[in-house]
């Protein structure tokens, strides 16, 4: 995780707790911290507050909303008028979930995304394990799922369909 | 009242950036028509998908490309307030999406250049350009696979759908060759290590593309005479109406909002 801090610690670290606690709108488990949405918090010298954020996927609807939440989490925490702006490089990848994000997001039935994001685990020949019940036998309905985020699979044991964060 | 155009200072790093962009946002544009029309409910989400990754794709680009010119634009401006002559798009992303194979065999051509298209771009000396296509290489990576199933599917399914696929394929043949066009402008784009010779992605692109159709018992056509323009804002009849449609909310209220 990226943080840079210019002066005075604990007031930094009071914006970086309150900018990591924001949620993804979609996917309201998860806060931006442990998506790895959020990069950077800077506190500058005239006392405001710098935020840096990454999109996942280039269409993802929820960045705006994520720039909204954090600008207003951290207008409640006492930084008015925090700048929130987005960087490109390096490139999000679901590489940067955090393995508590990823356990998160097995509780909420989501089965989360394979480590290492390489192409051979973006084509989907990598085993998904059903977030249900465990299960190894399972299959791929539709590339395509309810966000840009994720596809829709399902188990052949529990019989239960189920979202698959997508490799990215 | 409508809101007039806006003008563009177009530098060569700008129509780069612009192009592509348009790209993308008109045939994102083309794809979200399907929403809510497709022929069943997962391709209705998978189109609309792929939609929304081609217009963020052209949000990351129209942003850099006011950026570059740095004359007050912004995307949204970009977006709706110029007019059909401006549009830098390929002609090919602005065909109407006609029956499904049609739909399918546009976005083959186009994804199958996209691909290696972005995956080259990931060297550009641009900084912003090589962070985009980090980003869109594997989305269009996702995009030609489900694409290419798709063909198959249609080329080797009943005589219907071949004969449907193999009419789409024969008319949209001739808008593919504006891909691999190279002018002045990019020359010296390319020339600078910003952008990527479209001229080396024929070949990988012509193997892609023949080996989908191959395996869809569906066949290329003999003909090399290609329609262009549409880099240089000659378009269709087609694209004013999808402009008429995209636009009229911001020439109708200008600067409205929610």
């Amino acid at each position: 995780m990226v943080a840079v801090a210019n002066g005075d610690h604990d007031l930094w670290q009071r914006a970086w707790d309150a900018a990591a606690a924001v949620t993804d709108p979609e996917i309201p488990v998860l806060t931006i911290a442990d998506l790895g949405v959020l990069r950077e918090v800077t506190l500058r010298g005239d006392g405001r507050i710098d935020v840096a954020v990454t999109p996942t996927y280039s269409g993802c609807p929820a960045m705006n909303m994520i720039a909204v939440n954090v600008a207003l989490a951290l207008e409640c925490a006492g930084f008015p008028d925090a700048t929130v702006r987005t960087v490109l490089s390096p490139a999000w990848t679901t590489d940067w979930m955090s393995d508590a994000g990823r356990r998160k997001l097995r509780d909420y039935g989501i089965a989360p995304p394979q480590p290492a994001s390489s192409r051979r685990a973006l084509f989907g020949v990598e085993q998904v394990n059903c977030p249900q019940c465990g299960s190894g036998d399972t299959e791929l309905l539709s590339e395509f799922g309810s966000t840009s985020c994720k596809a829709l699979w399902r188990c052949k044991t529990c019989r239960e369909p189920f979202d698959y964060f997508k490799c990215h | 009242m409508a809101t007039p155009s806006i003008t563009v200072a177009e530098t060569p790093l700008v129509l780069y950036a612009l192009r592509r962009a348009d790209d993308a946002l008109i045939l994102g544009h083309r794809l979200s028509e399907w929403c809510g029309h497709a022929p069943m409910l997962e391709e209705d989400m998978a189109l609309s998908n792929i939609a929304l990754d081609l217009i963020g794709q052209a949000r990351a680009l129209y942003t850099y490309a006011a950026e570059v010119e740095g004359k007050n634009n912004d995307e949204d401006k970009l977006a709706y307030l110029r007019d059909v002559r401006q549009y830098r798009n390929l002609l090919l992303v602005e065909r109407p999406n006609g029956d499904f194979a049609q739909t399918m065999v546009r976005q083959l051509f186009y994804s199958s250049f996209a691909d290696p298209y972005w995956r080259g771009m990931m060297h550009s000396t641009d900084a912003t350009l090589a962070a985009i296509a980090a980003k869109s290489e594997k989305e269009s990576a996702y995009h030609l696979r489900h694409v290419s199933e798709w063909i198959i599917r249609l080329g080797d399914g009943t005589d219907e759908s071949h004969a449907r696929a193999q009419a789409a394929i024969d008319d949209l043949w001739a808008f593919t060759g504006e891909m691999f066009a190279v002018d002045d402008a990019e020359r010296s784009m390319i020339a600078s290590g910003v952008a990527v010779d479209p001229l080396t992605l024929k070949s990988p692109w012509m193997v892609t593309v023949s080996e989908v159709v191959r395996e869809a018992t569906l066949t290329l056509p003999e003909t090399d005479w290609m329609q262009q323009g549409g880099r240089d804002g000659r378009h269709s009849e087609h694209l004013g109406h999808l402009l008429s449609e995209l636009q009229h909310m911001q020439r109708s209220f200008p600067g409205a909002s929610w």
